[in-house]
């Protein structure tokens, strides 16, 4: 049982968190033909997007209402508006998704009133969708962002209908948490499909950010959930939620769509995904496939072979709440000591990690609670402290700028945890110091050794040991 | 915000820029607050140009008085080198809370300078303010003041918010900071008459270690290089150069020039891209400092590194030289250098198909169109389609451009190499150039171009052809419908800034009878933002008037 503090610091230093509009962002970029759209100054889509762009390594779409300090004092809605009309002119997009930021929040905007409005002004746009999601940057962190929009999107394209004529029973929706990879996404659609279930997923960042060569250019996102996909989840059998943050999602489905649901609040090790292959073999009826078994077999083999060298380490994490908890808890699992959790923001999962306290606080932080540990865990702004500490870093989440393939990263099934014991394994392994005559000897000064300069009577022999 | 406002005009009255010269009194006043078309730019805020003109100063901390975002979303991504403290590398932010914005952010401001300094005892702290602060009314100002005194410590407030402009304004509400809070604060500990600043220099990669090794042969002291590896000692006592030396275009000409005003530091506009530029840097350093009372043998020392360098460096082109000569580039970059890095191309033996101009002034383009004639392809604002097509019909061997249309000239399997602010390889200089042709070889003759263009076996026809043929279609099909072809050419937009096509401007000067662009700009409001179209609306003038569309209304 963890107790959750937080930082008592008035200056964060060196951010571990991102600000809940661009985790709104993210999200509706795993919508099929959608151009999210930031309400705010230009900055504020700027650096997000200079942040996708790093992380990915891909072109993305994100927009600005670019508002002007006079915009900003008398609102923006006409900002809004053609931003609107600009985007459905330039993009030709099927949705448009608006987050708002501190600036539009600390006026007031009532960006839903604008909608309605714009909507009546301009019946040409009626085709399009528009969605937005309230993300003032002053409160949350990336992880809500992200949470809020996939509940919202669920609320405007779902129709609301508990009991609908024909419920599919091989379709399952699936809401990945922002802590998977557009890879976690491919290998559970792996994992699922041979089950012979037909997954949905939202968002669905496997089709637009997998680094996949297009066949023409869109400004919008590429792949991705369509508004057709979207409509026709609340037909699905089940609901798979991933991560903690997925529930208020998935409640807002099950209420819509009467769909049932279940949350695995992490899909890193062993145990959880044996309970997803049970689950997934209970609701299809099927066996778990031979290629799964097969996969459980050469994970448990990897923990025999792994465990030597994760037994006793010490570990530091700093990441989102259902990352920490899925990285985290795999750890201990793996005999793994965690040295430190430091995270961004409240959630339930945190007092269940296998530590006397986690911090809601910043990279100081984690960095002050890293001295003499085996290896650091965070994302790619770690690097400065790893330097310092000359403790090795692992990259975990978003941003990782300064290393190749962020979006093809796997921490869950069977395959992706033996990927991350050997890439850790290898870590710990690379950090062996080969012994010498010294390595042994105790340095205490008061010990004097025979022949030395000293009276030989002194020698205390049980140092010898 | 009234002293903020007053700022923003005296930055916008900037007799030192030429384009702003060119304003009525009245365009000069709106200034260079162009309004942004929303949903159709791209680029940094007034806070983010503040943050990249200072945050190279290396010892002392930069701390953000806002929302996460604009700290938490972009810390420590930009490559200026540091020799010393890395300090500037860290990230501080107040973080804001809601219940900061109910109840006003000052108090965790003054406490977050409390905890830098009793942690990381910096020189000094750069604050700088964001829009949600401002908008609720905290006095940074005051902040900074009270900070500063109590803690005996320089704490300097930078006030660009973001929604006061574009990145270009914050470089220079950056340069007012520091002209009023920093420079002359400080005596150097002697002087030389070899010191010279180096302003709008970042150290972007190392750069200025490029530069620095002839600079040091020659004796010439860079007494402070604002802002790149610089130290806030440095700055705070750069106003005893002799003379100073301007090096990214328009970002902080008011630092130079003020300077010039307050401290007699004669400064001029150059730049260490490319042989050409960067001899002629060299050379008017020398100048300048002669005419300030350096023995005048230096100019000849200055000349003897001159020969030396530019025949070691054509040594070591020279083999290249081969490989790269007729090769065709694309140039697009957002940033000011485009000019620069076109002459240093051409002397690679390169050939220039077309370069973006989207954020530099009026006079870079001048240059551009002075280096490759008046044939120059200006391509200012695209669309990803539209960039690929371009490539196509360019012909292009390699684009050169910013981080963000990478993965536009990537996924086209086109050889590509970074030249802006998140770029790992340093141009500056003899080595710079050097380095620069190395890369463009490395990229143009990589074996991979050859495999990833290859189809897969399943696959009848790649997807550029089809994207080919789609772009044939397109074309054939407005060949065939001169109503959509006349909708599409009046779509083309003119005046990003304020999102005016060519339709409308025909009409208006066809309605209005108009002759002159100023005309123009009342009754459309095109040409009255950046004024990098005003050159276009021109020649769409004379066209008209060619036409007789003019003539005949005002014969009415």
């Amino acid at each position: 049982m963890a107790r959750v503090e937080f930082s008592k610091k008035a200056c964060t230093v060196n951010p571990l968190k991102m600000s809940q509009p661009i985790g709104g962002a993210l999200a509706f970029m795993g919508v099929q033909g959608c151009m999210p759209l930031l309400h705010g100054s230009q900055g504020c889509t700027s650096f997000g997007l200079v942040l996708f762009v790093r992380h990915f390594r891909e072109a993305i779409p994100l927009q600005t209402t670019a508002m002007s300090e006079v915009a900003t004092v008398l609102g923006g809605l006409e900002n809004v508006e053609e931003a609107i009309v600009n985007i459905a002119k330039r993009a030709k997009p099927e949705v448009i998704g608006i987050c708002s930021t501190g600036v539009t929040e600390t006026k007031g905007d009532d960006v839903d009133g604008y909608i309605q409005l714009i909507r009546k002004r301009h019946p040409e746009l009626d085709h399009m969708g528009i969605v937005y999601v309230s993300t003032p940057d002053f409160k949350d962190a990336f992880q809500d962002g992200w949470e809020k929009t996939v509940a919202k999107l669920i609320e405007v394209f779902v129709p609301a209908n508990v009991e609908p004529a024909q419920r599919a029973p091989q379709r399952v929706n699936v809401l990945p948490g922002c802590h998977l990879t557009p890879g976690d996404i491919d290998e559970l659609r792996d994992i699922i499909e041979s089950f012979g279930l037909e997954p949905t997923f939202l968002p669905d960042l496997s089709g637009s950010l997998d680094g996949h060569l297009p066949e023409d250019f869109t400004p919008t996102t590429l792949g991705g959930t369509s508004r057709e996909g979207m409509a026709a989840m609340g037909s699905a059998a089940w609901t798979i939620a991933i991560g903690e943050q997925m529930r208020l999602a998935a409640t807002t489905l099950e209420k819509r769509g009467g769909v049932p649901f279940v949350l695995f609040d992490r899909l890193t090790g062993l145990a959880p995904n044996d309970e997803l292959m049970a689950f997934l073999s209970r609701i299809s009826g099927r066996p778990v496939p031979q290629k799964l078994r097969r996969q459980r077999g050469q994970l448990v083999d990897a923990m025999l072979d792994g465990h030597f060298h994760f037994g006793g380490r010490k570990v530091t994490v700093g990441a989102e709440p259902d990352l920490l908890y899925a990285i985290g808890s795999w750890l201990t699992e793996m005999g793994a000591h965690l040295q430190a959790a430091v995270t961004t923001t409240q959630s339930p999962v945190l007092e269940k990690l296998d530590i006397d306290e986690v911090l809601i606080g910043d990279l100081e932080d984690l960095e002050s609670r890293s001295a003499g540990a085996d290896l650091m865990m965070t994302h790619s702004h770690g690097r400065q402290a790893s330097e310092r500490l000359g403790v090795p870093l692992f990259r975990l989440g978003l941003p990782t700028f300064d290393r190749l393939g962020a979006g093809h990263e796997l921490t869950v099934g069977y395959r992706g945890t033996r990927t991350l014991i050997f890439t850790i394994g290898n870590m710990f392994i690379a950090q062996a110091h080969e012994p010498d005559p010294d390595t042994w000897r105790t340095s205490d000064e008061n010990v004097s050794h025979f022949g030395a300069e000293s009276s030989p009577e002194l020698v205390q022999l049980t140092t010898m040991a | 915000m009234s002293t903020l406002a007053a700022k923003v005009q005296d930055v916008f009255n900037e007799p030192g820029c030429d384009k702003n010269k060119g304003k009525s009194e009245k365009e000069r006043k709106k200034g260079c607050t162009k309004q942004l078309a929303p949903g159709a730019a791209a680029g940094g805020c007034a806070f983010d140009g503040a943050k990249i003109a200072l945050q190279p100063i290396t010892d002392v901390a930069h701390l953000v008085h806002g929302p996460i975002a604009c700290e938490g979303n972009s810390w420590d991504n930009r490559g200026a080198k540091t020799s010393g403290s890395s300090l500037y590398r860290t990230g501080f932010t107040t973080d804001i809370a809601e219940t900061d914005v109910v109840f006003g952010g000052e108090k965790r401001l003054y406490k977050s300078i409390k905890e830098i300094i009793d942690k990381y005892d910096p020189p000094a702290i750069f604050v700088y303010q964001t829009c949600v602060p401002a908008m609720i009314g905290d006095d940074i100002d005051a902040v900074c003041k009270a900070a500063a005194k109590k803690f005996n410590k320089p704490v300097i407030p930078v006030n660009s918010p973001g929604f006061v402009g574009p990145k270009n304004l914050g470089n220079k509400l950056a340069g007012e900071a520091i002209l009023d809070h920093v420079i002359g604060t400080q005596e150097p500990e002697y002087t030389t008459p070899y010191d010279i600043n180096i302003i709008g220099e970042y150290n972007l990669a190392g750069e200025l270690w490029q530069v620095k090794p002839l600079l040091d042969e020659l004796g010439v002291r860079i007494l402070s290089c604002i802002s790149g590896d610089g130290k806030y000692s440095e700055v705070a006592s750069s106003h005893r150069a002799k003379a100073a030396m301007m090096v990214c275009s328009k970002a902080m000409i008011n630092v130079a020039r003020k300077m010039e005003e307050r401290y007699d530091i004669p400064f001029f506009e150059g730049s260490f891209y490319g042989i050409g530029d960067m001899s002629d840097s060299l050379r008017e350093i020398a100048r300048l400092l002669v005419e300030k009372g350096a023995p005048a043998e230096l100019k000849d020392r200055t000349e003897a590194v001159i020969a030396r360098e530019e025949a070691r460096a054509w040594a070591r082109i020279a083999p290249y030289r081969e490989r790269l000569e007729g090769k065709k580039v694309l140039l697009i970059t957002g940033g000011v250098k485009s000019w620069s890095v076109v002459a240093a191309l051409q002397e690679a033996g390169m050939e220039l198909v077309g370069t973006s101009v989207k954020k530099s002034t009026k006079e870079d383009k001048e240059r551009i169109k002075e280096l490759m004639g008046q044939d120059a392809h200006m391509i200012d604002d695209m669309t990803p389609r539209e960039m690929y097509k371009m490539l196509k019909d360019a012909q292009a061997d390699i684009m050169l451009s910013g981080g963000r249309s990478q993965f536009i000239a990537l996924k086209a399997k086109m050889p590509w190499l970074d030249i802006n602010q998140e770029r790992h390889h340093a141009y500056a200089g003899y080595e710079g150039m050097v380095e620069l042709v190395q890369e463009i070889d490395k990229a143009l003759y990589n074996p991979v171009w050859e495999q990833v263009r290859r189809p897969p076996p399943w696959q009848e026809k790649t997807w550029e052809e089809r994207a080919n043929e789609a772009i044939a279609a397109e074309a054939a099909a407005l060949a065939a419908d001169p109503v959509k072809a006349e909708e599409v050419r009046r779509e083309k937009r003119v005046c990003k800034c304020h999102n005016v096509n060519v339709g409308a401007i025909e009409d208006a000067i066809r309605a209005g009878s108009l002759t002159t662009v100023d005309a123009l700009a009342e009754a459309t409001h095109a040409g009255t933002g950046c004024g990098g179209c005003r050159d276009a609306l021109e020649q769409m003038i004379e066209a008209a008037n060619a036409d007789g569309a003019v003539p005949a209304s005002k014969a009415a």
